[in-house]
């Protein structure tokens, strides 16, 4: 058994598409929108959310014959509140503007469902390596959606990309106006309905009946 | 006073843990199908939240920010345990989740039926961690203002994830374009009610 067997393969890169945690699992969707209106907080939040899952997940999965089945939700919360806590102290740390943008939403990482969702769905059930991949696999998925909605929020509510200014000048002498709407948090929600839409439209056999 | 009614009034309309910060739409999503388990689910998130926010606030403000400690004595004057807030609500929480569950399951067994699942799912429901960490943020003078802000925030969020179990009872009856059945028009209408819901944004008493 290699490394990144077929099977393993199957699990990294399933999540990226046609079992995304976002729009097909509908997992993690809460800090998914708030935190989308530029894209540097996304891609942020997107890279603590899979360093964060692809530890819990191996970590939990090393324990996983000890933990007792009944006290097992509060000792997952533990285990990810002490990695929320040391993402969120490194972000103090390196990236204090980001860390101000994103404000409440480090700690909710915590109560992220994509994080128990996937650690009650696999890593209890699967060995440490195979969990790491999921971890990994599910977090790019989540970063994914983030920065895709996170580029057209910033692109079209503000007109920039990453701060940068995108849209030529000559534009706004010509009359276009910056979409104010999108900056907007329930435009989150519509540009993640139409990027379901799109996804659902080209894959058929996810629609729902 | 004054101040209990504008942060009650606010948390409900203006900083509706749904619309404006969309905490708790993973049970808003899957729970709003019909409107009597939304309406028992946001009961007990707001019991729930009105029960940890004063816990918490305390906690906040005797043990965990900088100084807080000194009432144990002058040499612990410089303690700052802050970085240990996360994990302390967190347990909070879940304990007090652990709690009301077996309360409810040995007085009422009913209602335990009905809420089935979703009961233990409370814990990791982010609008009560949120709860916690925004009065964190806001630094509340009070302990009554803490609770009136939970208070709040649970109404707002009841009323959020009933009047979109209404929406969605009579959205089976309608034509959907087909990619778009079921999450994806959840999501639209969602991001509709929270666009109605900004018209409150001026709101001051």
């Amino acid at each position: 058994m290699g490394l990144l067997s077929s099977k393993n393969k199957e699990i990294l890169v399933g999540p990226l598409s046609v079992n995304n945690p976002v729009v097909i699992q509908m997992l993690g969707i809460c800090s998914a929108l708030a935190v989308t209106s530029k894209l540097e907080p996304a891609i942020v939040m997107g890279i603590s959310v899979t360093a964060v899952m692809a530890f819990a997940n191996v970590i939990i999965s090393l324990m996983r014959n000890t933990i007792p089945n009944r006290i097992r939700i509060i000792v997952q919360l533990v285990v990810v509140a002490a990695l929320v806590t040391i993402v969120s102290e490194v972000l103090k740390a390196y990236a204090y503007d980001v860390n101000k943008q994103l404000s409440v939403f480090v700690g909710l990482i915590i109560t992220n469902c994509i994080l128990m969702g996937r650690l009650e769905a696999f890593a209890l059930g699967n060995g440490p390596w195979e969990s790491f991949l999921d971890g990994v696999g599910n977090g790019l998925g989540y970063t994914l959606i983030l920065i895709i909605v996170g580029f057209f929020r910033e692109l079209l509510g503000s007109g920039t990309l990453l701060g940068f200014q995108v849209i030529p000048e000559k534009f706004y002498e010509l009359g276009y106006v910056n979409n104010g709407l999108m900056i907007l948090p329930p435009m989150a929600l519509i540009v993640i309905a139409v990027i379901i839409w799109v996804h659902r439209g080209r894959n058929k056999e996810l629609q729902e009946n | 006073m004054e101040d209990i009614l504008s942060v009650f009034v606010r948390s409900i309309f203006v900083d509706n843990m749904l619309f404006a910060y969309y905490l708790g739409m993973c049970s808003f999503v899957a729970v709003s199908k019909n409107v009597k388990t939304a309406l028992g689910l946001g009961i007990a998130v707001t019991f729930v939240l009105v029960c940890t926010l004063p816990i918490n606030y305390i906690l906040e403000n005797y043990v965990l920010t900088e100084g807080a400690l000194s009432w144990l004595g002058p040499q612990y004057e410089n303690v700052n345990l802050s970085f240990l807030s996360l994990i302390i609500f967190i347990a909070v929480i879940a304990s007090f989740v652990q709690l009301v569950e077996m309360i409810i399951e040995k007085f009422s067994p009913s209602l335990y039926a009905s809420l089935g699942i979703f009961l233990p799912l409370i814990a990791v429901n982010c609008a009560i961690l949120g709860g916690s960490l925004f009065m964190q943020q806001r630094a509340f003078p009070n302990v009554g203002v803490a609770t009136v802000y939970g208070l709040g925030s649970g109404i707002g969020w009841l009323l959020a994830i009933v009047g979109m179990a209404a929406i969605r009872e009579k959205l089976a009856y309608s034509h959907v374009p087909k990619p778009l059945k079921g999450l994806g028009i959840t999501f639209i209408v969602t991001g509709l009610m929270g666009i109605a819901f900004m018209c409150f944004s001026g709101l001051k008493i």
